[in-house]
Formats: structure tokens, sequence, C-alpha cells
């Protein structure tokens, strides 16, 4: 609608930043923003400026748990209709992945949106199960359904996530040196700049909310680099269009009427203390985990692994770049993919074997 | 998963709307958590609008960054 990929104007930040004679490191906690940055190329325009900017935790599908794709392996095996989004059907969990159950005969569907999974209960009478993943972009949806009364035959597994906590748990961690944060455009858009506001305060970090076109982004790090030089702690908005400082009031009432904050682990985290959004007990009908109980108690007190060379888990707490993981693009591809990074089209691994131009180091295996 | 795409709202009946991508692409929106008129920008993720966007504030980020950057 506007121009935002102007290339003039582009070069222009480009040229500031370069100016300011930087050395860098930045974070962000979106797939959406690593895509704009591997994409286009922007990664490789600003290291020459003295900027590393890396991918935390911010991709829904790479922090789901094995634990949580084996809940919902376990519910397609005993013959109900799986539903989700089309990243998470590849992601192997320990004993195969939803991809892998369809191709043995199980029910297992990729949907656009949560409605069409409502859709799904409504025309086939089966017992449908939505596995929700996604944060604060995503959760309004679900809770939106939910209070929408759904039919009796539908049910979601609940795996959405909120994102302040993990970065708080990121920075809390402090094995990075991060100096500025470049916060989620869309999580934004729903939760307001706000709590941002209380991690600047806590942590003494800047941080700049970002869209997404790749202007969003080169000025999103320009006034972050301007605040790091100021010594400025706080928050800025960049994407003024889409984020409003309260957020989405609308999305974030029903969001509090339909979950209440527990603790989850996330792949490569710890348990990471109110990160996790619980179905409130008025829904526990709708409520997978309480729904089938019986099924899933065969996983009570069961330890699942991932694959013991995958580096996921040190992808999104920042600490490695996917071409220095010793699977990446050997034995890891997204045709093949051992971690859940190589799954989605927001992680690290796959974004850099798709757009990047960084070869695996080490030797060839 | 975060993806999410700006759209111009062409027709609403109640909370459903027909939003256009460009490129000739249609689809049906839910609408319902965000207030709206025909002819506006949305931005849409799984199938939600999430957020009106601002044309005004979208062209004034651009009037600011050029300022800023002349400021150097």
């Amino acid at each position: 609608m506007f121009r935002f990929r102007d290339r003039e104007t582009a070069g222009r930040i480009v040229e500031g930043l370069r100016k300011m004679g930087l050395n860098l490191f930045l974070m962000h906690v979106c797939g959406t923003h690593q895509d704009t940055l591997v994409r286009y190329g922007l990664d490789r325009l600003l290291e020459p400026c003295g900027i590393k900017i890396r991918q935390g935790p911010g991709c829904p599908v790479c922090v789901t748990t094995q634990r949580e794709i084996e809940e919902a392996l376990a519910l397609a095996r005993r013959g109900k209709l799986v539903a989700t989004f089309g990243d998470m059907v590849g992601v192997p969990g320990e004993s195969g992945s939803l991809a892998g159950l369809r191709g043995e005969g199980a029910d297992v569907r990729v949907v656009y949106s949560i409605r069409d999974a409502v859709g799904l209960a409504e025309r086939t009478g089966k017992e449908v199960v939505f596995l929700a993943i996604g944060f604060e972009t995503t959760a309004p949806s679900t809770a939106i359904t939910l209070l929408r009364d759904p039919p009796p035959n539908f049910s979601v597994l609940c795996c959405h996530r909120y994102i302040p906590p993990a970065i708080r748990a990121l920075l809390d961690m402090g094995e990075t040196r991060v100096q500025g944060l470049i916060e989620p455009g869309h999580v934004s858009t729903v939760i307001g700049t706000r709590p941002y506001e209380e991690i600047a305060e806590r942590y003494r970090i800047p941080q700049v909310v970002a869209g997404f076109e790749p202007l969003d982004l080169l000025m999103g790090v320009y006034l972050l680099a301007k605040m790091v030089q100021r010594g400025e702690v706080g928050v800025r908005n960049e994407y003024t269009r889409s984020v409003r400082p309260e957020g989405n009031v609308r999305a974030l009432k029903a969001m509090g009427e339909v979950f209440e904050p527990v603790d989850v682990d996330w792949r490569g985290f710890p348990v990471i203390p109110g990160s996790g959004m619980a179905l409130r007990e008025e829904f526990e009908e709708h409520d997978a985990r309480k729904r089938y109980e019986d099924e899933l108690r065969e996983l009570e007190g069961k330890e699942f692994r991932a694959h013991p060379s995958c580096r996921c888990d040190r992808v999104l707490r920042g600490l490695l770049d996917p071409p220095d993981c010793p699977l990446f693009g050997r034995v890891c591809t997204p045709r093949s993919p051992v971690g859940p990074c190589m799954v989605s089209s927001e992680g690290s691994c796959a974004i850099e074997y798709k757009y990047g131009r960084r070869e695996p180091s080490g030797q060839p295996a | 998963m975060c993806l999410a795409i700006p759209g111009r709202v062409v027709e609403k009946r109640g909370e459903l709307a027909r939003v256009d991508f460009g490129d000739g692409t249609l689809r049906e929106v839910d609408v319902s958590l965000v207030e709206v008129e025909v002819g506006q920008y949305v931005i849409v993720h799984a199938g939600f609008a999430i957020q009106v966007l601002d044309e005004e504030e979208a062209r004034e980020s651009l009037r600011l960054w050029q300022e800023l950057l002349s400021q150097g």
C-alpha cells in the first residue's frame, strides 16, 4: 500500500548505520523478521556495518516441545481427526510426525485457520482436535472461536505461548550479550507496546517494535542503533501503522476470558513461568487434555528426547547460526528435517537453507 | 506463524468480510476482533483480521524517516 521497499531509502539507512561505526549484537523473536532479514539479504548488508542479528525463540512451531507433539500423535493414533497449521505436521516427535501418521492412514488435516477446523467438526461429525500453536498473534482466533460455543465434537490441544515471559527468560539466562531487541510487530499488534516497557525498566535494554517490510526492519535497526549509541533505555515503535500502545483491546479481552497463564517449558529452555496459555475451567469440554485424559495417560511421566546432535535448542537461544550445526544441510534438510527449525518456514534453519548463502561449516560428514 | 498480510475490505457482512489481497486474491476473513469499514486495510492472520491499518500513520512514518535520515 505504501513504499516500504524503496531501495534509495534502504541505501540511506544502511549508509547511516555504516557511518556510526558499530559493533552491535541484536536479537529478534519472530520468524517473519528472520525471513525478511535473510530473504532480502539485509543480514549481509548489515554485517559490514558491524551489526549481527539473531533470531531467538520466535518460532511457535520450533519451540513446541516433543511432549506436545507426542500428545497430538497419540490422539491421531487413537482415531481423532487432528487439524493444525501446515508447518506443524512435518515436525518429528520422538515416535514420528503427523505427516508420517497420515501416510499410515491417520486423519491429519492441514488448515489455514481454526475456522476451517471447526468446519471439519461440523461437516464430518468426527472428534476433531485442533493442535493450537502460536503466540499472541494467533491465540485471539482460538479464544474467539471457543467463546462462540463450537460443536461438542471439537476440542483444542492448546500449545499457545506468551512472548514477553520468553524474552524475560532469555535475558535472565544471560547467555548472550544482546544489546537491543527488535520486538515482533504482529505479536505487538495484539499486546501493544506496554509489556516491553516493564522489560526495558527491569533489564535496562533498548527495544524497537518493527514491522516486516524490508524498510521496516532496517528502520527498526537504525532506531535501535541510535538508542544503543545514546545509552537510551526504553521502547520505540517503528510499526505505528499497526501497533498501538494498548494493542488490540478486543483480542486481549477474548484471550483473558479463555486462557490463564501456566508454567510451561519451551524447546531449548527450561520451564518459563507464566509463559503458557491453558484453557480456563469453563472451557474444559473443549480442552483436549481434559477430554482425552485417558488416551493421553500413556505419556505421563515419560521423557521425550530430540535427536542428540540437533542444535535447535542453541539456535532458539540465539547462541548459534544454523550453518554451525553439524547436521545443517547434510543430515538435516527441509526434505528430511531432524529438528523443527528446519521444518517451519519461520525457523532459522529453514530460512537459511532456502535463502542463505553461507556454506555449512566444518568438514563434510 | 505470525505471518500476517494486509488486504483491503471490499465487502462486509456481520463478522465476516471479503478481503482483497491484491493480485486478484479474495478471501473470507473474520473481522470480529476489529472495527472496520469497507475500503479500509486490515492485517490478516490465520483467517482473522487482527488490526485496521492506519494509513495516516503509514504516511507519517515514511515522512519521519526521511527527516531522521536527513539529520544523520
